[in-house]
């Protein structure tokens, strides 16, 4: 990719961490006539926080009413469902369940329930064991009582973060990745940043770096931020265990500590988690033996017999904490915008972040809407989702849509070229992954890992040898058997 | 529609050893529209990246490389005329025989078959199915994934690897990667017996002085984009690791052989009925499903050990395909092969009353037992017994009973380990 680093050039509005609320920004503001750059360590888009999460819309009952959680997360929430047609990623709304264990803990149950109400939650109501039964007949047989929220919903959180870029880039948003800020300093008529790439000034940048927005916020503000990277851990199970619970389903946190939820995925898998941990580092989305006994432990809580051996992977991901538990969003200085501190429900709020965000923006910086903005994205084409006759005839205009490269999803070699041609498109193993499923599934790219990597060599014109799972090191293969043979080891 | 739908007498899923030996069973038994459906772009399965030698031995009687036995089954049914339709993906497969397949030359398809063989092999259990925890850094490769990039593509997946599992294909893969020139640090193996066979434990691990730690499991992996080390502990009898054992490898590679499962997701579409304990279809001696017409064979029945039974059960089904198409195969009254101690999944799970041919029951022993017999009873009469110096679950065992013995079972019958430490 080539490197944007222009000393003469000065972007109107430079993003750092292309994450979902990072995209979604980019995404907000480029329906403004400004020229708006997005800086990524990583080599991808939703490569942090925003790849591994619930991939749940919190309906927003569970914010602290008067927060700025409370609000965007209520307004995140109700413009999901058109985002995911506009935008077109996988969305569903499903519901939520926040169930009780015991009678006792009715009190906190009504509590939610007010505090509910009081957000503005729609459709809010509190139903009892009979009815629960009846919802989710694999609830506990010690479920009492739940709240329910009609509006809860999940969503896949890589569709949502790249359906947010490639619209952006769509619009004229450029993204670099691979670059990482080492500093920010004030500059004439606006900032400049420095990166291991070279140094970008900017009018207004916006510090959208996820677990690392401390660090960038320090940069600039002697009110210092610290953001606790508390991780959650996870079990992802296959596709047969699809409908095992139709609504997300919570435990009621109690005096017995924070449940956690068994939830459907929008494509059919369930995902039971997270723990919730406080570490150090800030790339530390290792799995640890306890963390995944405690998902374990407590998944049986409130759903009874989940099937965990169809376990198909565990991952764990990191939330952004910061102390005060809310959204730290503000000109933090002149024309340098925070959006930090962007934990649970960050995804479900995102849409409204965006607006929020562009709203400061456009208070510091005078913007044009732009005319030529085309609001509608389409996403990869399934062909799962033709008829027949339709698919015969696509294979017949683009035989790539006739060969299977993803057993298990059923992913074709049409599908993943589309990936990895798309603006910003898939660079790595993960990428194809994120944006068409391929190698999710059961084997987890056994069989396919190798033809996937073909495919990127192919379209990127490099050697297998440099083809990677994420970026950086992590390649594949260490060279080709003649070479190991004569390099020994 | 109905004009698009093709028509053939008897139609294999799967064109590895278990479909190309059904296929030609069936030819020989006088069908002529057959067709195998393979989604590789050549046939042979995964035989294509076996090059290692040592297969066919009881079959040919003399030591072939995988690539070597699966020509001579494709040799042979090229010989037959049969049909084999590569880079051809099957998308379902119906209760009511209805197949529906895709390829980029012909887009999809739709075939009605008077006959299935269900023959697509197994895949390799992945690392989520483990929940071991840790990094999800690149360098973790299942070891047939690891076989594909050295044997077939001629790439290095590491240099200096350990291995987690002592199933065929990672001993298989030890052996291979020392002599490409890594270095092969050790094999762990979570149960205190290897699920490989004997022999690929002597030539693959004894000969290169590679260790295998038995009752050992990996429990930490480190590395933050491509993997820098594990750490492997001992497990006490309840496969927990013990505290204070633990054992660190530097390594950038982890291969995994923990265990095959049989793919058998277009099984379970037709609606077949599936065994919990083989994870394939419940089949009859003719290695027919719960679905009349619908048989399956091979690794996506039950997980062989060797090649060569696989072909030896699907020339069965082959036999049996043929003759449902026919119309020479009825239905008839069964009776059950219960698993008694010691076995596990014995396959066939029925056998038809007054069937006249012999039958091979095979199972995996659930656990290490020397000096023993396999014993099969019909009711409290003793209808076959077989010693051995050792049942292990890595070795399949096998048990013969002649037609004479088949047309007198009259009731369900058991298959228990007897005696023996």
């Amino acid at each position: 990719m080539n490197c944007l680093v222009n000393n003469n050039l000065c972007w109107d509005i430079l993003i750092i961490g292309a994450g979902v609320s990072g995209c979604s920004i980019a995404r907000e503001l480029s329906r403004k006539k400004a020229n708006i750059l997005v800086l990524e360590k990583e080599e991808d888009v939703c490569c942090g926080t925003s790849k591994a999460n619930s991939a749940i819309v919190h309906a927003g009952y569970d914010a602290k009413n008067g927060s700025l959680m409370a609000k965007l997360n209520v307004e995140g929430s109700r413009l999901m469902k058109e985002l995911s047609k506009e935008l077109d990623f996988h969305y569903e709304q499903n519901g939520s369940l926040v169930v009780m264990l015991s009678e006792e803990e009715r009190p906190e149950l009504i509590k939610l329930y007010e505090n509910g109400v009081a957000n503005g939650v729609e459709g809010l109501r509190i139903v009892e064991r009979e009815e629960l039964k009846a919802m989710e007949p694999n609830i506990s047989d010690d479920a009492v009582a739940a709240l329910y929220a009609p509006t809860g919903a999940i969503v896949c959180p890589f569709g949502l973060t790249i359906a947010m870029a490639e619209n952006a880039a769509a619009n004229g948003a450029e993204f670099q990745f691979d670059t990482r800020v080492n500093g920010v300093e004030k500059d004439e008529g606006g900032w400049k940043v420095l990166t291991d790439k070279g140094c970008f000034r900017a009018k207004v940048v916006i510090n959208a770096a996820g677990v690392h927005a401390d660090e960038i916020h320090n940069m600039v503000s002697d009110d210092t931020m610290t953001i606790v990277p508390r991780r959650g851990d996870y079990f992802l199970l296959d596709r047969t265990t699809g409908g095992f619970v139709k609504n997300t389903v919570f435990r009621l946190p109690s005096k017995f500590g924070k449940g956690v939820l068994v939830a459907p995925t929008v494509h059919g898998n369930t995902i039971v988690g997270p723990t919730a941990i406080d570490i150090e580092d800030k790339e530390g989305t290792e799995t640890t033996q306890a963390g995944l006994d405690e998902v374990r432990a407590k998944s049986g809580l409130v759903v009874k017999n989940i099937p965990m051996r169809q376990a198909i992977t565990s991952f764990a991901g990191l939330r952004a904490h910061e102390a005060r538990h809310d959204f730290m969003i503000g000109e933090i200085a002149p024309g340098f915008v925070d959006c930090a501190a962007i934990e649970s429900p960050g995804l479900s709020s995102a849409p409204a972040i965006a607006k929020m965000v562009a709203g400061i923006v456009e208070g510091i910086l005078p913007l044009e809407n732009d005319p030529d903005f085309a609001a509608e994205r389409k996403g990869i084409l399934d062909p799962k989702t033709l008829s027949r006759e339709e698919r015969t005839e696509l294979i017949k205009n683009n035989p790539a849509y006739g060969t299977i490269v993803c057993r298990c999803e059923t992913i074709t070699e049409g599908e993943m070229l589309d990936a990895i041609r798309r603006k910003p498109g898939a660079r790595s193993l993960d990428g194809v992954k994120r944006r068409t499923r391929g190698g999710m599934g059961r084997c987890q790219g056994g069989f396919c890992s190798p033809r996937v990597a073909e495919l990127l060599a192919q379209e990127m014109g490099i050697p297998m040898t440099e083809v990677t799972k994420c970026g950086g090191e992590s390649r594949l293969l260490v060279g080709n058997i003649r070479e190991a043979m004569k390099e020994g080891c | 529609m109905n004009d698009s739908v093709q028509m053939v007498d008897v139609l294999i899923v799967g064109g590895g050893p278990a479909g190309l030996a059904a296929a030609i069973a069936a030819r020989e038994a006088g069908i002529r529209n057959l067709v195998v459906i393979e989604r590789e772009h050549n046939p042979g399965g995964i035989l294509r990246q076996c090059i290692h030698n040592g297969f066919g031995l009881h079959r040919f009687k003399e030591e072939l490389t995988g690539p070597e036995y699966a020509q001579r089954d494709i040799d042979r049914a090229n010989e037959l005329g049969i049909e084999i339709r590569t880079d051809t993906f099957v998308l379902s497969v119906e209760e009511d025989h209805t197949v529906t397949c895709m390829s980029a030359e012909r887009g999809i398809e739709v075939i009605q078959a008077k006959s299935i063989v269900l023959a697509m092999g197994c895949r390799e259990r992945p690392r989520g199915a483990l929940g071991t925890p840790g990094s999800r850094c690149a360098g973790i490769y299942s070891a047939g994934t690891a076989q594909k990039y050295v044997n077939l593509m001629g790439y290095m997946p590491g240099k200096r690897v350990v291995i987690l599992g002592s199933g065929d294909i990672g001993l298989i893969m030890a052996r291979r990667m020392t002599l490409q020139g890594a270095k092969v640090l050790a094999c762990v193996e979570l149960m205190p017996f290897s699920s490989g066979l004997n022999r690929n434990i002597v030539q693959c691990l004894n000969d290169y002085n590679i260790p295998l730690y038995l009752s050992h499991t990996v429990i930490d992996i480190e590395g933050k984009e491509r993997l820098t080390g594990v750490t492997v502990a001992k497990v006490d009898a309840n496969r927990r690791p013990i505290p204070g054992t633990e054992i660190h490898f530097d390594c950038d590679t982890l291969l995994l052989s923990v265990g095959l499962i049989p793919e058998n997701e277009l099984t379970q579409g037709a609606g077949v009925k599936i065994s919990p304990l083989t994870s394939g279809a419940e089949v009859d001696d003719t290695l027919q499903t719960s679905i009349p017409g619908i048989f399956a064979c091979g690794n996506v029945l039950h997980v062989h050990d060797l090649v060569d039974n696989v072909s030896a059960e699907s020339q069965k089904a082959g036999r049996a395909a043929a003759a449902y198409a026919k119309g020479e195969l009825s239905a008839c009254e069964t009776v059950c092969v219960l698993d008694g101690k010691g076995v596990r999944g014995t396959v066939p799970q029925r056998i038809r009353k007054g069937a006249a041919e012999g039958v091979d029951l095979m199972f995996r022993p659930a656990g290490v037992v020397r000096n023993a017999a396999c014993v099969v009873r019909c009711g409290d009469r003793e209808i076959a017994r077989k010693k051995a110096m050792i049942f292990t679950p890595g070795e399949m065992a096998t048990v013969k009973l002649s037609a004479d013995v088949v047309v007198s079972i009259d009731g369900d019958i058991t298959v228990s380990i007897e005696g023996g430490e």
